[in-house]
Parts: structure tokens; sequence; C-alpha cells
């Protein structure tokens, strides 16, 4: 019997449904029944609606999507825009963990001009449209005449936006950890500096690593931004492929990409998160909960939101409490 | 310094020129206007589209379930820039589809409807977030008192969702504000980053000026935005 009851509870929907909705019971499962009916009408219906619309403009001829089956409009137009879709969204990756460790780590430094002035640039980029930053740039490094304007611009945008990020998971990872590593790392005998670089630093980075992978795919979709300056990526390729009439087909094609994409990261940043259970001492625990929901963007902004909700980020935009201040590794309450 | 401050003073003479009929040559404030209106529209249908999916995600009806999952997914992976080039591209170019004003017209609602359909994937992420953070023994306990259904989502588990909802919200919400600027991707030219360009083209000696001019201007609009935001989540957050 206690079996049974373990066992039906465990066969239960995970939480979301069962918060507003019990268990159905046989009429309730009727009204599903019927319900799930007319849903499936409804989308169908949608579906066809869309179809005839766009079979009645002529979108659906064969003749109009032979480009996407055409291999060349693959050799030439989608694999190289792809190639640099990458090409862009790695540099900005890789520049973003440099960047964000530095000022993170700044922005948690004994120094306070050196805490304020890295949490000023650090606002301001978060702050400013990743698509000004990039049309600045561009306009900047093209007056310069630096070969290569365009990946410059895209990349360096990035690296800026999704570097402050990067800074404030660093902060708010070490934050988020518990107040014992910061005391045994002193009672070792450790400085700050050191108990930054050997103890807290590396636990927060690893902790972060599922929301750096959801970081990746805010990069790979801001690297599409490159339209507005003429950088030849994915999106790019498409739309000069397509233009003038055949933009639905291959912007369509460019978009399946970008979603399978990204979808994939986010299912990878998932798995990720779920093994990172227990990695680390307290941080991946908390946040393992969030991230399945929230992965894509959302995931980092759930470990920001973490930091926003304890009050720390206006305490040390106010330049209170410094890092030193025991109660900054107090456990937040929950 | 004097010619710091003379370089001061002929930018502002840049900023401020004014055409033949009297008007501003480069509308900085109109420029930020437009943003605040797709904003605010976009918002608008964000939030409407949100608590649509929302409610079809959470329901017991596996179709609606999985329609809304499908929605969610897709525009939570799609660049925004894609989106906006295809109102643009696709739906007003190849497909014809017109409101009958004027061509900014037509484009500003394209691209209110491209933000909207964008920002309403992470509007529902929001909110489902918000019904996440109701612990399960709410609804048990509303359920163990005798309430109905409808009483127990009314009273006691949509109250706390949405509380817990307001953080996510304004975090969709300033995104949804620098998001705005790719508008000019999608033909709406006199939106601010579109303005930003064209005073850069004409006025190179002030390209650092012009620059920080508007990006201040999205520090000024942003940072009350996340300050009021995180006011409000801790207000209405519930102690558990």
């Amino acid at each position: 019997m206690i079996e049974k009851l373990v066992k039906a509870h465990r066969l239960r929907p995970r939480a979301e449904h069962s918060v507003l909705f019990d268990s159905p019971g046989p009429r309730t499962k009727r009204v599903i029944a019927v319900a799930n009916v007319i849903g499936v009408a409804l989308v169908a219906a949608l579906i066809y609606y869309v179809g005839v619309q766009l079979g009645e403009k002529g979108q659906l001829d064969a003749d109009k999507w032979r480009v996407v089956v055409d291999p060349q409009s693959w050799t030439s137009f989608f694999l190289p825009g792809l190639l640099n879709t990458f090409r862009a969204a790695l540099v900005a990756i890789v520049g973003a963990i440099v960047f964000g460790l530095v000022f993170g780590v700044g922005r948690l430094s004994m120094n306070p001009l050196l805490r304020r002035v890295c949490g000023t640039i650090v606002e301001f980029l978060r702050a400013v449209p990743v698509l000004m930053m990039m049309l600045f740039l561009w306009s900047f490094l093209g007056r310069m005449g630096l070969p290569n304007p365009d990946f410059w611009a895209v990349s360096c945008a990035l690296i800026l936006y999704n570097g402050s990020v990067v800074a404030e998971l660093v902060r708010a990872g070490v934050i988020n950890l518990p107040k014992g590593q910061h005391e045994a790392a002193e009672a070792i005998g450790l400085t700050r500096a050191q108990a930054l670089r050997y103890v807290l630093v590396p636990q927060a980075l690893m902790a972060m690593l599922p929301a750096l992978i959801a970081q990746l795919v805010v990069a790979l979709k801001d690297s599409a931004l490159g339209v507005a300056i003429g950088y030849s990526e994915l999106l790019r390729e498409a739309q000069v492929l397509g233009t003038p009439y055949r933009t639905l087909q291959t912007l369509v094609v460019a978009s399946t990409v970008f979603i399978i994409i990204n979808y994939l990261l986010g299912k990878a940043g998932e798995k990720l998160a779920a093994r990172m259970k227990g990695r680390t001492s307290r941080l991946t625990d908390d946040f393992a909960d969030d991230i399945p929901m929230n992965v894509s963007a959302l995931a980092s902004e759930a470990m920001l939101a973490a930091v926003d909700r304890d009050g720390y980020n206006e305490q040390n935009l106010r330049g209170e409490p410094g890092w030193l201040d025991d109660d900054m590794f107090e456990t937040p309450h929950r | 310094m004097s010619a710091f401050l003379e370089y001061l003073g002929s930018y502002w003479d840049f900023l401020t020129q004014r055409g033949p009929n009297g008007e501003l040559t480069f509308d900085v404030l109109g420029a930020f206007w437009v943003n605040i209106q797709l904003t605010f529209w976009s918002g608008l249908l964000a939030l409407l589209i949100g608590v649509v999916v929302v409610a079809m995600r959470i329901s017991p009806i596996a179709s609606l379930r999985i329609t809304a999952t499908a929605y969610t997914n897709i525009f939570r992976d799609i660049p925004l820039t894609a989106v906006i080039l295809m109102m643009w591209l696709v739906v007003w170019t190849q497909l014809g589809v017109t409101f009958g004003g004027k061509m900014i017209t037509d484009f500003f609602i394209l691209a209110v409807v491209g933000l909207g359909l964008y920002h309403g994937s992470f509007m529902a992420e929001a909110l489902r977030s918000g019904v996440n953070t109701v612990p399960l023994g709410q609804a048990e306990a509303a359920r163990a008192i005798g309430l109905t259904f409808m009483q127990s989502a009314r009273m006691i588990v949509l109250p706390q969702a949405f509380r817990g909802a307001v953080a996510p919200i304004g975090n969709t919400l300033i995104a949804l504000i620098k998001n705005t600027t790719v508008a000019s991707v999608g033909g709406v030219s006199i939106e601010t980053s579109s303005v930003m360009s064209g005073m850069i083209e004409f006025g190179p000696q002030f390209i650092f000026l012009v620059f920080l001019t508007f990006a201040l201007g999205y520090v000024v609009i942003v940072i009350p935005v996340g300050m009021l935001s995180t006011h409000l989540s801790h207000k209405l957050a519930v102690k558990r």
C-alpha cells in the first residue's frame, strides 16, 4: 500500500502542473479530453489558414523553395555565413569571460576607487543597447582604418555587453558562496587576493558554467545584429541570397538553423546544470532548480536576480559594505 | 581647457542645428520618444501574449501545452534581428501586408508585432517562473480548507505567482527597452540607433560625444526602471 503511494507520488508530473491542478478525476479527464480535441482543431485551423494564405501568394511553390535545397546556396551563402556567426560568437564569449573576470574581480576589490570604477563601467555597458555599441564601434573602427571593421565591431560590441553580464555573474557567484568558504580561506592564512584566486572565483566559475552556455546563446543571437552593419554572418547571407523575392524562404532557413543550434545549446546547459549539482559548495544547489526553466537568456538573469533580491547590488552601488564586510557573505534568506 | 569648451560648444551647435523650416536636423528627444512608444506597445502585446501562453503552458490540456512550449522555444532561440527582418522583408515586402497608412506607420506596427512576439516568449517564461515560486503546499492547503479550483487560483496561487514574477518581468522590460533599437533593421528609421548613425555620418568629429549622448539617454531610462523593479520585487516578495 505504502509502496504504491510512494510510486504514485514519484509518477506525479512535476511542480508546474500540480500547483494549480490536482490529479484529474474521471469527469475532469473527460473534460480535458474534449478540450484537447478542440485545442488540436484550433491549432490545425491556424496552421491551415497560414498555409492557405501563403499558398495563395505563391510562396509554397517548389520554384520558390528551390533556392533552399540548391547545394550552391549552402556552399556559397549559408555555410560561410554560419562560419562567420560562429567566429564572432566564439571571439565574443572568450573575450567576455576575460572581460568579466577582470571587471567582476575588480568589483570585489578592496580598493573602493577600483570597485567604483569597475561598477560604473559594468552598469553603463549593461544599460546601453548592443546595437548602439555596434554601430558606434563600426564607425569608429572604420574611421581608424583598421582591417575588417565589420567583424571587430560585432565581436567587440558582444564582448563589452556579454562581458559586463559575465562580470555580474562572477560577482554574484562569489557573493552567493557560503560564508564558510571565505572564512576557511582566511583561517588557513590566505590573503584576500589569494582567497579570491584559489578558493572563491574557481568555485563561482564552476557554478557559472551553465549560465555561461546561456550567455553563449545570447552572443549567437546577438551576432545577427551584424546585419545592421553588413557583417556577412548567417542572417545577412540569407538576406543577400533571398533578395528580392525569396527572402521568406532563405530567412526561414537561417532562423531554423539558429533555433536548432540555440535549442541544443540550451539543452546542453540544462544537462550541465544537473550534473553540476554538488560540484561546488552551495551555489548550484540553489541555481540548478532555477536554471532548467530559465535556461537561455533567463539563466543569467536568474543568477543576477538572486543578487538583486538580496540587496547587494544597491549596497554596492552606494559603495557601503565592501566585500571585506562579513555580512556580504551571509547566507541570503530565501 | 578652453579648446575643449569650444569643442563642447560646437557640439551643442551641431546638436541643436535647425533645418530651413525651423525643425531640428537631429531630433534626439523625438528619437527617444519613438523608442518609448515602441516599448509601450510591444510591451503591452508581449504581456498579453505572455499571459495567454503561460495559461496554455500550465494547463492540463496537452495540445495547448505543446503549442505553447513550441512557441516559447522558437521565439526564445531565434535572433530578434531575424524576427524584425522578416517583418520587413517577408511580411511587408514579399507578402505585401500593409496597414493602409504611410510606410513609416506600417514599419512601426510591424516592428511592434515583431518585438511583441519575441518578448512574449520571455514574458511567458517570466510568469511561469513566478508560478514555480509558489510551493505545492500552498495549493494543497487551499484545497484542504475546501476552496474550489477557481478560489484557490484566484486567492492563493495567482497572487503569489504574480509577486514572484515581478523581478523577471522587470528584466524582460529592460531587455525590451534596449531591443527597441533593433526596429531600425525593420525600417523604423526615426528611432535612436538610426538617428545616432546619421549624426555620426554628418559629424564624424563628434563621434564620441554623439555616442555618449545616446548611451547616457539609455542609462537614464534603464537604470530607474531597474531600480523600480528591484524595489518592487523586494517589497512584494513573499517571505518563505
